[in-house]
């Protein structure tokens, strides 16, 4: 329909139906008909948290630009992100006890809860339909309804405290299983619980106790068969086989530590499904400048990498050829690529200063690194290290892209 | 008058020096405490797996026995002990500031 016929049809047309039109569908103007918005595909999109501003960057992982930025999230420090399955949700985990729900085609907060006073993260449900909260203060998890973030279920971490009942844990190593069920673990406890949401009105827990000393994080395994939370308080990890009828907590890498003396820890390691290359798992060593090799199929350790600090992430390019290290203060200026066929450290990069999170694009040609107090993250291109891009972005910590929806334990 | 301008200077210099921390180094530390001590006591301090720093949540806290923690750690906890990356004049220095209020991270503009 060409511009004067548009006119000439809004002119004629009655002034009811016109109101009516207009109550449904009030974005065009009759002096300015526009073009209808070309959908826009999410599968290129991505997140990364400045984390000081409490500000959400939305970027493209193909052109490799800064989209736009979302403000007014509150106090983003060790924020996390999990996607929608359509990939255009976001929703954010504050360390302030809010929750965000952020559009990322349209660029907007669609609703924020204030659901614990301080959080650590969050998950979402195989379905998409649960978002699950992990909080320290008061130590439990919320589940909310994905669409609406009504409260579905509110799982306080009680446990007995050497005499003292009705203590409340901090929750860590959050993620979802199969089914409407959610696993975490219990710091201050030394448990893992499973809830089971299949009925909403009337949550089962299932409750592992004895796991060891201080679990601090946890990972699903890619397929969902297997939780190993990672203990501070001892040498070892924690491992749940959830393909068992009655799951249990055993020890694997008992150990570890040779008994010798740990080095100061200056920042916790985070556990994600993604340390898992092939049939080996990658795994930081608590106290020590080493990454673990573990053989998923006995649980045996059979190797252990020298790196340049205390790991903080280890994470595997996701066709398993290689596995990236960064490091607690103050080596944290430094990035090293383990090539998971010799084992052995391959290159050291120095992105830039401070460096908190690495995110590999959905098949792994790149690597996007954030470097904090160089408010910078660098775009890597992981075969040849060399860098392909920069965004300037304010103190940038996580990093998350839209293909984390599709994956068990993210 | 020489003795008043070195006066001066003296007094210039204490300032500089507050509790014996280099103005420049003061800056350092506000920004290690805010975001590498801020990875488990959160960047406003209010906590996280390591307990809230704030001036209210260390009320009766003595700032030499935090001092102490900051320099030396907390055995049975993931609080490590700071002292290769901070003298104990620093450590102090921290503790001090932290109970009275921790200063905000001067930022500059992006």
């Amino acid at each position: 329909m060409k511009r004067r016929d548009l006119l000439a049809a809004l002119g004629a047309a009655p002034a009811a139906a016109l109101l009516g039109a207009c109550a449904t569908a009030p974005m065009a103007t009759p002096a300015a008909p526009v073009a209808p918005v070309a959908p826009v595909g999410t599968g290129d999109l991505g997140v990364v948290i400045e984390r000081a501003r409490g500000t959400l960057a939305i970027v493209n992982t193909s052109s490799r630009t800064l989209l736009g930025e979302i403000e007014g999230l509150g106090d983003l420090s060790h924020a996390s992100v999990v996607f929608s399955r359509d990939g255009a949700t976001a929703y954010v985990f504050g360390r302030d006890g809010a929750l965000s729900k952020v559009n990322l085609p349209s660029r907007r907060i669609e609703s924020r809860i204030q659901q614990a006073g301080n959080s650590i993260g969050g998950a979402i449900s195989q379905d998409g339909t649960l978002v699950a909260a992990q909080n320290y203060t008061p130590g439990g998890i919320k589940v909310f309804d994905a669409r609406s973030l009504a409260l579905v279920a509110d799982i306080p971490a009680v446990y007995d405290a050497n005499g003292a009942p009705g203590q409340l844990s901090r929750v860590v190593g959050l993620a979802d299983l199969p089914g409407q069920r959610f696993i975490f673990s219990l710091f201050d406890a030394g448990a893992i619980w499973i809830v089971d949401l299949s009925n909403r009105a009337t949550p089962k827990l299932t409750k592992l106790d004895h796991i060891g000393k201080q679990p601090y994080d946890a990972l699903v395994t890619p397929d969902g068969r297997h939780y190993i939370a990672g203990l501070f308080g001892e040498d070892g990890l924690a491992l749940v086989d959830l393909w068992d009828d009655t799951p249990k907590a055993l020890r694997i890498l008992a150990g570890y530590g040779r008994g010798e003396q740990p080095l100061p820890v200056y920042k916790m390691p985070h556990l994600r499904g993604w340390a898992v290359a092939g049939r080996h798992a990658y795994l930081p060593a608590i106290g020590r400048h080493e990454v673990l090799v573990v053989d998923t199929a006995t649980w045996q350790e059979v190797g252990r990498i020298a790196v340049a600090g205390q790991p903080v992430f280890v994470i595997a390019r996701p066709d398993g050829r290689q596995v990236w290290v960064n490091f607690a203060v103050p080596d944290y200026d430094r990035v090293q690529v383990i090539d998971t066929v010799t084992r052995r450290v391959v290159h050291t990069l120095e992105p830039g200063k401070a460096v908190l999170h690495m995110e590999f694009t959905p098949r792994g040609e790149a690597v996007w690194i954030s470097s904090r107090d160089a408010n910078r993250v660098s775009v890597i291109d992981t075969q040849r290290f060399e860098t392909l891009a920069t965004l300037a972005i304010d103190s940038p910590s996580g990093v998350f892209f839209t293909s984390r929806a599709a994956r068990m334990g993210f | 008058m020489r003795a008043a301008a070195l006066l001066v200077t003296l007094c210039l210099a204490q300032v500089a020096m507050a509790q014996g921390v280099p103005v420049a180094r003061q800056t350092e530390l506000v920004r290690m405490v805010r975001q590498d001590c801020g990875s488990c006591h959160g960047m406003r301090l209010t906590g996280g797996l390591g307990p809230a720093l704030t001036r209210e949540a260390l009320a009766d806290k003595p700032p030499a026995s935090m001092a102490t923690t900051i320099f030396h750690g907390r055995p049975g906890t993931p609080m490590p002990g700071w002292r290769a990356m901070l003298s104990e004049t620093e450590a102090q220095w921290i503790a001090e500031q932290l109970a009275a209020g921790f200063p905000e991270e001067r930022r500059s503009a992006r």
